[in-house]
């Protein structure tokens, strides 16, 4: 070992701190003003979501033919529909599901992406297995799969949800296999196998917490890629239904009108745009904070 | 060497001369790495740079080549002087130009410092094509291949044409070297250049480079923490620590009459080469003992054997026989590639052994199940060469010193309260248990892993170069650890090194180890004392310092050499 490379220097540094915490999420530096920017927006997408109901002005059910394609006046502060309902309220209602379904495939992706991983990683019998599925799967285009599903079962959330994420199992499993076939070469998981620690607590408390932060940041772009998926299957009309408010659903619907009213198209869009950016600035960050080549060796772990 | 060390009154104009140089990281400059250094180089000398981990040895390299990390590190204050050049004001473009022309570098690890997608050859070329513009492209090829030559290598054509990968180690660092050396520069930076290599690699290298120091007149700045080292090639030796230079004499005078108290610690801590008599034999109770062990890499595939076919297989380690009682130290010495890591792993069954036995407490442990293997694993543990690998970063010392114990119903209040003891045994505060690995240093975590191995109340513990990676004085004291636990606790030690020395203070018996078969095993006394296999021999030789006594401030008067007294050996 030689010595007084910046990261010994750090090494030397920390025995003299008093205890931290053990993994630093919040940032020593402010961070720059775009991830500030992101997190707003983020965040104001989120609250819309949850408070759609009550910032609602109008019932984005609610069609009154009378009002057909209104331009955006005081009533209607977006303008309306082809069948009369207020746009405004119905894409701050399409955030609800576009939100359900980025965040519900992230977490579905990883609770069964985990476990299936760390086996893949620890078992050299049932990597090849695993990996041959995941190969299969991932030969799959996600979008067709998508349509498969929803015309074999009525299309619900739950079906779409199932039909986005399944694609995207894959890529967790790869990751996590990947963390896991190099954690377990550390001399502190030999030394668990050593104390006699059963396979489970080998792979639970000493190779799990290893791949928390790369999927962390993995699932953000899961996240963001369901949004975006979830968008084109209700634009290709094999997503939810069409009177249930997604931004897909609307574009599908306004792409008629795209003539006379172009802001049916528009404000959709404009929300799906931000919400992905924002998603992905925020992955982008937490991946250069938690990446492990860029942390110092045995100061912030 | 040192003879020829000692330098006559005349005092040549130095080649470097550093004054008061202070490097401090840039985001908390109150908080100097290196606090005023001070040193010069003459011309063709040799100045060994000697210090413990974080002293600042490589810092000051870095500053001279100009290569302090960007935006992390910064020379504050001080000068560097080579030859008239300041090296701290002068420009990027001066810098680039003086790099490899007046001075040049080579570093520890020589598997990485080559581009693995560049030819030897061309690697070289390209610090002339760099340097020397008006060189015509067969002048060059001449020029390298005359380098090649110069450094020794065989086959100089072949290597050209080589990739780095169809290269040894020592072959690697020899094409530094020319590569260093190729344009006669006045100053070498050698940062560590033996440290990875094996004993027989490094005291070529080490020859080598003192061969082409005196063709060439080269100033050498030679940084190493192996006293061994200094002692072999140092004409002058500065000593530095925690980023002061503590003491700077000639080799023979430091060695001799050190001023500073902590120059006369360093030297306390080297471990003498002589073996350690002998301790007397109190239990024969044999506690773990390895029957024609074997094993080989590259496994027959079930179709392979099912048709009947040899596979190509590479024996790691064939035929091993050992026999280790109650409370005795057994240590395997060898260089890299000769088995002793694989043995011990298998010994740990941490790798399969594909034929042979091992029996702990009398029983064959090399072929049961996992379940079957459980409670035998109790009786042998573990201890790992990097202590900052060894101990999982995200869990506290109290949790990792109970898993073992509670894996085997141990209650956790019952294991807590052991672990409390534990600690104190092996000298660390009780307040330790709340805490988590990356606050503590290097030793610390080492005597924390030898407690987790404790903690099991085993019989036999399996050390696998577990001092390699300390500091000769933290060396010496998780040493001392291991044999005072080992008289209290009655522990039989598997010592798996590479250093002569450590195998010298710390064996009761020693087995040597040369491609996977052992070439002698015996007595420590002897096997060290006086070595009958020409390997063992080859080894004893190549150990650096071997003529010093550097805890008796003098020349060992009787040192170990090459005149055997018989050819044959028991072991051929």
């Amino acid at each position: 070992m030689s010595l007084s490379r910046p990261e010994a220097v750090a090494a030397e540094r920390s025995e003299t701190m008093p205890l931290r915490r053990r993994l630093r999420l919040w940032p020593r530096r402010r961070p720059g003003w775009t991830i500030i920017l992101a997190a707003i927006c983020l965040i104001l997408i989120v609250v819309v979501a949850i408070l759609a109901p009550w910032l609602a002005p109008h019932d984005p059910l609610n069609m009154s033919p009378a009002n057909r394609l209104k331009p955006a006046d005081d009533t209607y502060w977006l303008g309306t529909d082809a069948y009369g309902r207020d746009l405004l309220s119905r894409v701050l209602y399409g955030a609800r599901v576009s939100l359900t379904v980025g965040i519900g495939s992230a977490l579905i992706s990883v609770v069964i992406g985990l476990p299936l991983g760390i086996l893949a990683g620890f078992f050299r019998s049932l990597d090849a297995v695993i990996m041959r599925v995941m190969d299969g799967l991932m030969a799959i285009p996600s979008v067709l799969l998508a349509i498969a599903i929803v015309s074999l079962i009525s299309a619900n959330l739950w079906t779409v949800m199932a039909a986005i994420t399944i694609p995207e199992i894959p890529r967790i499993v790869r990751l996590v296999r990947s963390v896991v076939l190099s954690a377990r070469e550390e001399p502190y998981v030999e030394a668990a196998v050593a104390l006699g620690s059963s396979l489970f607590t080998i792979m639970w408390r000493h190779l799990m917490p290893n791949t928390l932060a790369p999927l962390i940041v993995m699932s953000t772009y899961i996240c963001a890629s369901a949004i975006l998926t979830e968008a084109i299957l209700s634009f290709l009309g094999a997503g939810l239904g069409t009177e249930t408010p997604t931004w897909g659903n609307i574009m599908a619907e306004g792409r008629t009108y795209f003539l006379i009213k172009p802001s049916l198209i528009f404000w959709p869009g404009i929300m799906l745009s931000i919400c992905i950016l924002s998603i992905n600035l925020l992955g982008d960050a937490a991946r250069d904070r938690l990446d492990p080549r860029l942390q110092k060796r045995g100061g912030a772990q | 060497m040192i003879h020829e060390a000692i330098h006559p009154a005349r005092m040549p104009d130095p080649v470097l001369t550093i004054e008061g140089l202070r490097v401090a990281p840039q985001s908390t400059p109150t908080k100097p790495i290196l606090k005023g250094i001070d040193f010069t180089i003459a011309a063709g000398e040799t100045l060994c740079l000697v210090g413990e981990s974080g002293s600042g040895k490589s810092v000051t390299s870095l500053a001279v080549m100009g290569l302090l990390p960007k935006g992390i590190l910064k020379a504050t204050g001080g000068h560097i002087d080579l030859e008239g050049d300041s090296l701290l004001e002068a420009s990027r473009g001066r810098l680039r130009d003086l790099r490899a022309s007046r001075m040049s570098m080579i570093f520890q690890e020589p598997m990485t410092a080559l581009n693995p997608l560049m030819r030897v050859g061309e690697q070289i070329e390209e610090v002339l094509i760099m340097h020397q513009k008006g060189l015509s492209s067969k002048q060059r090829q001449d020029r390298v291949l005359e380098m090649l030559d110069q450094v020794q290598l065989p086959d100089i054509a072949r290597v050209y044409a080589s990739w780095p990968h169809q290269l040894s180690g020592g072959q690697r660092q020899r094409i530094m070297i020319a590569m260093a050396l190729i344009l006669e520069p006045k100053l070498l930076i050698a940062d560590e250049p033996t440290t990875a290599l094996d004993v027989t690699t490094q005291k070529q290298i080490l020859k080598l480079i003192n061969e082409l120091q005196k063709r060439h007149g080269t100033s050498v700045l030679f940084i190493t923490h192996d006293m061994g080292v200094v002692a072999d090639i140092a004409d002058r030796v500065c000593v530095m620590r925690d980023g002061e230079v503590v003491e700077t004499q000639p080799i023979e005078d430091l060695l001799r009459w050190p001023k500073t108290e902590y120059t006369r610690q360093l030297l306390t801590a080297v471990p003498s080469l002589r073996p350690r008599t002998a301790r007397a034999v109190t239990d024969r109770e044999i506690v773990l003992e390895a029957i024609e062990l074997e094993k080989r890499y590259g496994e027959r595939s079930a179709w392979a054997r099912w048709t009947g076919k040899t596979a190509l297989q590479t024996p790691a380690a064939s035929d091993i026989n050992f026999a280790l009682t109650r409370g005795r130290t057994l240590g395997i010495v060898g260089e890299s590639g000769s088995g002793k890591s694989t043995v011990a792993r298998c010994v740990m069954r941490m790798i399969e052994p594909t034929g042979g036995g091992v029996r702990v407490m009398g029983k064959d442990i090399a072929s049961l199940g996992h379940a079957a293997l459980k409670p035998h694993r109790k009786r042998i543990q573990m201890i790992f060469q990097d202590p900052f690998r060894s101990l999982n970063p995200r869990l506290t010392i109290a949790t990792s010193l109970v898993e073992g114990p509670v894996n085997y119903g141990t209650p956790r209040e019952e294991a807590l309260a052991r672990a409390a003891e534990l600690l104190a045994l092996v000298g660390l505060p009780e307040d330790a248990l709340d805490r988590y690995p990356h606050q503590f240093s290097g030793g610390q975590r080492q005597r924390i892993a030898i407690a987790r191995a404790l903690a099991m109340e085993p019989d036999v513990l399996v050390a696998d170069e577990a001092v390699s990676a300390l500091d000769v004085s933290v060396q010496a004291q998780v040493l001392e650890l291991l044999d005072e636990l080992q008289r209290r606790l009655g522990i039989a030690v598997l010592f798996i090194t590479h250093d002569l020395r450590v195998a010298a203070q710390i064996c009761d018996e020693v087995m040597v180890m040369q491609k996977g078969i052992v070439v002698e095993y015996g007595p420590a006394e002897r096997v060290l004392g006086s070595p009958e296999h020409a390997y063992t021999r080859s080894l004893m030789l190549a150990a650096p310092g071997r003529h010093w006594d550097f805890a008796g401030f003098r020349p060992l008067d009787r040192v170990f050499e090459d005149h055997p007294t018989s050819t044959a050996t028991v072991y051929q």
